[in-house]
């Protein structure tokens, strides 16, 4: 099942901003890392994420388990270079049959798992400390998002887990009117095809269904929503967005003070 | 307080030959109270959208004139709230106070007076929980109770309620049923919608009849109009009060068991069972939600790994595959000895019309083409679905859709049948007919088990109960 509840402590000083805050925090500090090539600027961004990752009331262990597909990514891809890069420059390391593995391709594979770790956790981060409903209200108030697209997405996604279940009931189902595919592959793909379908039925009918309802209590009125719950955004969490910058700035300028910086373009 | 006043109204779904309501005369004054009854196939869902100003002018054709106050009902929405059968569809918040809120917020109320007029309507409704309560931890009937929480919030003068209790198990729809008894105030108008016509009756002062080919056939006190009308009522299939279906019990003993269940369970859903099914006996498996009747009848049925203990097929079920788990069977030898029916019949459906949808199990077990149109035509023919031989099956009724489901399980003749809540939702002439069918396939020497929560089917048909107790 889809976890979509926060899995960080609620109180945590960071964890409280304004979700729109983190959210361009995140992307500021992102952005800024996609352009270089370096390992050494990635690599002092993922010291200060992981330094402050207790300021967004998220433990290491959990952080772990939520971004092991991304470590398991981050393995494969040093896996794939080694073995296949064309570029074989540098000391050469180790010689085992037909692989060589040598310093420049080692090189290149560290700085392509470190940009891509650098890059994704804030991301992590924000979405495991920002409550979904939250964050919708968030992007109304403070990002002026239309409230149409960002309720519609939420109460969309809050159909998401039920698909997992209705994915098992229509495979039994079908089990039931004897349809299996055995080991044939071609059967098998079909037997997925058939049941992806049957499964996309269901979710547009369902959904039809969810926006009637929310259309029955004014959702199409057109007259100006209030707001339940407010979202404000202070001074804090434009500091947040102006720290992130800074601290992205920095771990470029380190880089190239060190003279190892190498621009994405030119 | 609303009154709503109908003129020959009709309204035929854009792409539909035929008029989903037609010459429609009413008028229901304020503060009246209600059931709107007919036969399934009769209209009532759509005229409840009609009042509810949610047929957009393009999504079909309109005759006559609906009215609420004298407006059209798309430009009296503020006036009308409706609630649903499903409670899964019309949650649209991940909490419940949220959810409440919603509407309020669409109507632009501002935003001081939100939260009271949210602790009001869940207090109304005797809702027990914390406005920060999930959504998604709430039972069935909770979530219906929510629903009309965030109706009622909206402080609608007419209310129209479509089945909101259809999906709901006993305790379940009768906590709705007392919400809406406390709720809704003398100031209201109330329109219902409801198949278990006994239950509803306190809730209304007034029953209407629509006839299905058109116009209305009854109109006044609940008594008066079954008085008159209840004989025809009930052979269409309305669940006329007081009118008991005759029992159907084995009349020689079960035979040979056909399979044992052993400490058979999948924890955290079913705790260890044992089990055993006869030819020829009827076995009702009873309990409260949670308690894991489904996960039973999938087990049984071959669809899931047990968790603990077996399900051990016998000689009579399996020939040669005596002593094994029928989990472990391919697909086609599964269809051909236990035949399951699950809750919604739509998981079911693979083909794109009824006929081939009939004719896919015995094909799959390699009948001959003439073995498999002889059997189709028999049961389009026995379950009342000749004429729908080339129709889709997404396009059927809840009463079809569940009539072509059984016909589905039975097309590859097995020995053990078993029905997940097979009578859910279903009018009284489809209930009399699964009745029968299930008899005669007792009766036949098959083995018939039911997951259910209707008491009426238990005592109609069953001969031999189980029941389940909730896990800690």
């Amino acid at each position: 099942m889809i976890v979509i509840e926060p899995v960080a402590a609620p109180g945590a000083p960071l964890a409280r901003r304004n979700p729109v805050a983190k959210l361009a925090a995140a992307l500021v500090f992102s952005v800024a890392l996609i352009a270089t090539l370096d390992p050494v600027a990635p690599a002092i961004a993922i010291a200060i994420e992981l330094g402050v990752l207790p300021l967004f009331g998220v433990r290491y262990r959990v952080l772990a388990r939520r971004a092991w597909p991304l470590l398991a990514g981050a393995a494969g891809i040093v896996v794939t270079l080694v073995l296949f890069a064309a570029d074989r420059s540098g000391r050469v390391l180790v010689e085992a049959g037909p692989v060589t593995v040598t310093s420049g391709v080692l090189l290149t594979a560290l700085g392509l798992v470190l940009r891509m770790l650098a890059v994704a956790l804030p991301g992590v981060i924000v979405f495991a400390t920002t409550d979904p409903t939250d964050l919708a209200d968030a992007l109304i108030q403070n990002a002026k998002a239309p409230a149409r697209f960002a309720i519609g997405a939420l109460a969309a996604f809050r159909l998401v887990p039920l698909l997992g279940q209705e994915w098992q009931m229509i495979s039994m189902a079908r089990r039931a009117r004897g349809v299996d595919a055995g080991r044939n592959p071609l059967a098998r793909l079909r037997l997925f095809v058939s049941t992806a379908f049957a499964l996309l039925v269901g979710a547009i009918r369902r959904g039809t269904r969810l926006a009637v309802a929310m259309d029955a209590r004014g959702f199409d009125a057109g007259t100006p929503r209030t707001v339940a719950r407010r979202q404000r955004f202070t001074t804090a969490d434009g500091l947040l967005i102006a720290g992130a910058a800074a601290l992205a700035g920095g771990a470029l300028a380190a880089s190239i003070l060190l003279g190892t910086f190498r621009p994405l373009l030119g | 307080m609303s009154a709503v006043q109908l003129r020959g109204f009709g309204w035929r779904h854009a792409g539909r030959k035929a008029w989903a309501v037609r010459g429609v005369d009413l008028r229901v004054e304020a503060g009246e109270r209600v059931l709107l009854l007919g036969p399934s196939g009769a209209g009532k869902s759509t005229l409840l959208s009609a009042l509810a100003g949610l047929l957009p002018e393009d999504s079909g054709e309109q005759e006559g004139t609906v009215e609420i106050d004298g407006l059209d009902p798309r430009k009296a929405r503020e006036r009308v709230g409706i609630v649903f059968q499903d409670p899964e569809t019309q949650l649209v918040m991940a909490r419940c106070g949220d959810d409440v809120a919603f509407g309020l917020e669409n109507r632009g109320v501002p935003a001081d007076e939100i939260w009271p007029r949210v602790d009001e309507a869940l207090h109304r409704v005797g809702f027990p929980y914390h406005r920060d309560r999930p959504t998604a931890a709430l039972s069935g009937g909770e979530q219906q109770r929510l629903a009309l929480a965030g109706a009622l919030a909206l402080r609608p003068t007419l209310l129209l309620l479509d089945e909101p209790t259809a999906n709901l198990d006993p305790a379940g729809a009768a906590l709705v049923r007392r919400a809406v008894a406390d709720a809704v105030d003398a100031d209201t108008t109330l329109i219902l919608v409801e198949h278990r016509v006994a239950e509803a009756l306190p809730l209304v002062d007034r029953v209407v009849v629509l006839e299905p080919g058109g116009g209305v056939r009854a109109d006044g006190p609940p008594a008066a109009v079954f008085a008159a009308h209840g004989d025809a009522l009930a052979a269409e299939g309305v669940w006329v009060p007081g009118r008991i279906v005759a029992p159907r019990h084995a009349t020689a003993p079960a035979g040979e068991p056909l399979i044992t269940a052993d400490r058979l369970g999948l924890p955290p859903r079913l705790a260890p069972t044992d089990l055993s099914v006869r030819a020829g006996e009827a076995l009702a498996v009873l309990g409260p939600n949670g308690a894991g009747k489904s996960t039973l009848a999938l087990l049984l049925g071959g669809l899931l790994r047990p968790g603990t203990g077996t399900a051990s097929a016998t000689a009579v079920l399996a020939g040669r595959d005596a002593g094994t788990s029928p989990h472990r069977w391919r697909a086609p030898a599964l269809a051909a000895r236990i035949g399951s029916v699950f809750q919604d019949p739509e998981h079911q459906f693979v083909t794109g019309t009824v006929f081939d949808e009939l004719a896919l199990g015995p094909r799959r077990t390699g009948r001959s083409e003439a073995a498999v149109r002889a059997t189709v035509e028999t049961l389009l023919e026995r379950l009342r679905l000749a004429k729908l031989a080339g129709a889709n099956p997404y396009t059927l009724s809840g009463g079809e859709a569940r009539r072509l489901s059984v016909a589905t399980a039975l097309a590859t003749a097995p020995r053990l049948l078993i029905c997940d809540e097979p009578t859910f939702g279903q009018d009284r002439r489809t209930w009399r007919e699964l009745v029968d069918l299930f008899a005669e396939l007792r009766d036949a020497g098959h083995g018939v088990v039911t997951v259910t929560h209707d008491p009426d089917f238990v005592a109609a048909l069953a001969d031999r109960t189980v029941i389940l107790e909730r896990r800690a």
